[in-house]
């Protein structure tokens, strides 16, 4: 009827009792199939909440006769005997986080820097394959990376720990070892932390780079126009629109560095007080304290074990759950709006 | 120095410039050329990492007293920044410093990213070669050998079959409740979605060790089952679920909101919008988060080690007994002083990359494509309808 009468002026096709400016009331009828449907799809959203929820729950039901045995402190006792009341992950949660931060101090850089290659400097064509091959290093099974770390790495990176105690020891303790032979390079933190970062780059890398690439180009124009240098761009544009995104990227990485468990176990020789000496051999984490002692299965090492566990869940999950926040925010509801 | 612009427009004379009346002026006019690779540019590269080299040489070698390859090339590539930079301010001016030794920097960490998953693939390949020369690594399994045995007996048969079966028992179970969880995200939404969002993030880099404690917790300590490859399944379920939803997640969102008005215009209901529009058009998408998955899953080895066993037996039995798969035998051959259960460890590690990087290739050729991009056939079919419809149409106006 409009394409017949395409002069006619809109208001006389309205009829004239309606008020033109109340809007009409749409309503969508929602039919039983979809009712079903929609509570299906709810169910699947609930489910991860429930997996959660379960793992909290058993880890908590099965290692309470373990805390209430050592109370508090679990979180600050250095020996590990369980059966008596002296257990606990003190030393054990700190040198796993000694480890992470090395991790992080080595992939940080390496993983923003990449980032950035891929979504400013490569050239468009390879800009596909890089990220396919990030997405490869992250597919990679973690065994494969524990396994070119002793067996590769470990030999060849004494020449290098050896140079940095002789002379940079003196300035800075943590970096001095203490008995200068071969074997005490070997089984490092810093070791540990070395393979561990080749997890952690990947994570790095793929979530700055996402956010990176989300800079509105208007701006970036805007730089160049300015009289701006691509690295000018980038420091004034690019990097404080992504800064929320490299936080909470950074804060994932440190959330897989504390939860990575065979590279950590196969390299590192389990010690009970705190190696601050990073480049000595000795250190432990709590993951690969789970790995190292399931066997020893008597019901009050394993219990011991679930609580060790339940302190590296919560720890994880409250890290984690706070970078998504911080990277959901930084992308302005780009991508999120529900 | 931008390379949004193609170099070609730079080059290509435009036909209504050639066609204008040229004023003296603008014949000495000289274009632009836009390229991010000039030759001075490289020129200056090449000396620069030239003369660090040899700088370092001395210094290294010679006057500091220092040794190792390692040192070596990271002490080079710090000279070779600076000579860069002073190159830089000679040829391009002060300004320009800053910029081209961050450009340097970036192209040779590109460089550094790519070498590295190189020396990883290339130094299992070059270990793990050895054993798969015996085809017995494949057919056999560790039953009939024992560790000092040579790698012409026995084999990880059992190791492939039990990884295959958890991987299977896994993607069974994830990907029905991850893609359920995806499209309850992306299509529903609603209060409850942020919170599940962050939820799944969060999860999503839980510890590997966690998912096995857990199962061990509920399945083996609480429910009385054995450990076994169905446990082990169980536990690389809990790691898969929250990545493939969130890998879902992002593919179904790219499906255009218009494809989706489209079908409500139609009429249809929110189910079936669901199922013949959006599920179909994100089809490589999603395929290409399950296989990841998969990938993910099969290599895992933390959740399976304490829900399943090492054993040399062949275990097709998901129920009983421990059934070993590839990280678990790797895990345990490498602990082993003899140099063929090492090689033997390798051996496996080269089969499991392999099966990585086999996955890895299908899900980026079936889901290199933007959703609602179409395969070759299937542009083909489009226009063979094309064609027909208005052969019809023709006879139909003659008619």
């Amino acid at each position: 009827m409009a394409d017949s009468t395409p002069t006619q002026p809109l208001t006389a096709v309205l009829p004239a009792v309606a008020d033109p400016d109340t809007p009409r009331i749409i309503v969508a009828p929602v039919t039983a199939a979809d009712r079903v449907f929609r509570g299906l799809l709810r169910g699947g959203g609930i489910a991860v909440f429930v997996i959660t929820g379960l793992i909290a729950l058993f880890l908590v039901t099965r290692s309470w006769s373990s805390f209430r045995l050592a109370g508090w402190h679990f979180l600050t006792t250095f020996e590990w005997l369980p059966g008596t009341r002296h257990f606990g992950i003190g030393s054990i949660l700190v040198n796993g986080i000694i480890i992470a931060v090395i991790a992080l101090l080595i992939a940080v850089p390496i993983a923003l820097v990449t980032a950035l290659f891929i979504a400013e400097y490569a050239p468009v064509p390879l800009r596909r394959a890089l990220i396919a091959l990030v997405d490869l290093m992250a597919a990679i099974p973690s065994i494969v990376y524990a396994l070119w770390g002793v067996f590769f790495l470990q030999s060849r990176i004494i020449g290098l720990g050896r140079w940095i105690s002789d002379h940079l020891g003196a300035v800075r303790v943590p970096l001095k070892v203490d008995n200068d032979v071969q074997s005490s390079f070997t089984s490092s933190p810093f070791l540990a932390g070395l393979v561990v970062s080749l997890m952690v780059i990947p994570i790095v890398t793929s979530i700055s780079r996402e956010v990176f690439s989300q800079t509105p180009q208007g701006e970036r124009e805007a730089a160049y126009a300015l009289g701006s240098s691509r690295w000018g761009m980038i420091r004034t544009v690019v990097l404080p629109y992504g800064r929320g995104g490299m936080i909470g990227a950074i804060m994932l990485g440190f959330g897989r560095a504390m939860g990575e468990t065979i590279a950590v176990s196969l390299i590192i020789s389990p010690v009970l007080y705190i190696n601050t000496h990073v480049l000595q051999h000795g250190g432990y984490s709590i993951a690969s304290l789970i790995a190292l002692r399931y066997q020893d299965s008597t019901p009050q090492v394993i219990s011991a074990l679930m609580a060790a566990g339940l302190v590296l869940f919560v720890v994880t999950l409250a890290v984690n759950a706070a970078a998504g926040v911080i990277v959901t925010r930084s992308r302005s509801g780009l991508q999120t709006a529900d | 120095m931008t390379d949004v612009l193609p170099a070609e427009l730079g080059e290509a004379p435009s036909p209504a410039a050639a066609a204008a009346p040229q004023r003296p002026a603008a014949a000495a006019e000289q274009r632009i050329r836009l390229r991010t690779f000039t030759a001075d540019g490289l020129l200056a590269l090449l000396g620069s990492a030239a003369a660090a080299i040899g700088f370092c040489w001395v210094a290294y070698e010679r006057i500091l007293p220092l040794t190792g390859a390692l040192g070596f090339w990271l002490l080079g590539y710090l000279f070779f920044l600076g000579v860069y930079g002073v190159v830089t301010a000679i040829v391009w001016g002060r300004r320009a410093v800053v910029d081209r030794v961050v450009a340097a920097v970036m192209y040779s960490t590109g460089l550094l990213i790519v070498g590295i998953i190189l020396d990883q693939i290339g130094y299992t390949i070059y270990r793990g070669e050895p054993a798969l020369r015996h085809l017995n690594f494949f057919t056999q399994t560790m039953a009939q050998a024992g560790a000092r045995d040579p790698l012409t007996v026995g084999g990880v048969l059992q190791a492939i079959v039990g990884s295959l079966m958890q991987m299977g028992i896994a993607t069974a179970i994830a990907v029905p409740l991850g893609i359920l969880a995806a499209l309850f995200l992306a299509e529903v939404g609603g209060r409850m979605a942020r919170p599940v969002r962050s939820l799944v993030e969060a999860m999503t880099s839980l510890p590997e060790i966690i998912a096995g404690l857990f199962i061990y917790a509920l399945f083996v300590l609480s429910l009385g089952f054995e450990r076994s490859g169905l446990a082990a399944g169980l536990a690389l379920t809990v790691m898969m679920i929250p990545f493939v939803a969130r890998s879902s997640e992002v593919m179904l969102r790219l499906v255009p909101q218009a494809l989706r008005e489209a079908s409500y215009a139609l009429g249809a209901s929110q189910w079936r919008t669901v199922w013949t529009v959006v599920l179909p058009t994100a089809r490589s998408g999603l395929t290409t988060a399950v296989v990841l998955g998969m990938a993910r899953a099969i290599g895992e080895t933390a959740p399976v080690l304490l829900t399943s066993g090492v054993s040399p037996f062949m275990n097709t039995d998901p129920l009983h007994h421990w059934q070993t798969s590839l990280p678990l035998f790797i895990y345990d051959a490498v602990h082993y002083p003899q140099q063929s259960m090492i090689d033997r460890g390798f051996g496996a590690a080269l089969v499991l990359i392999i099966v990585v990087l086999v996955l890895f290739t299908i899900a980026r050729t079936v889901g290199g494509k933007a959703p609602g991009e179409l395969t070759r056939r299937q542009r083909r079919r489009i226009a063979r309808d094309l064609y027909a419809t208005s052969l019809e149409r023709a006879s139909d106006a003659s008619a």
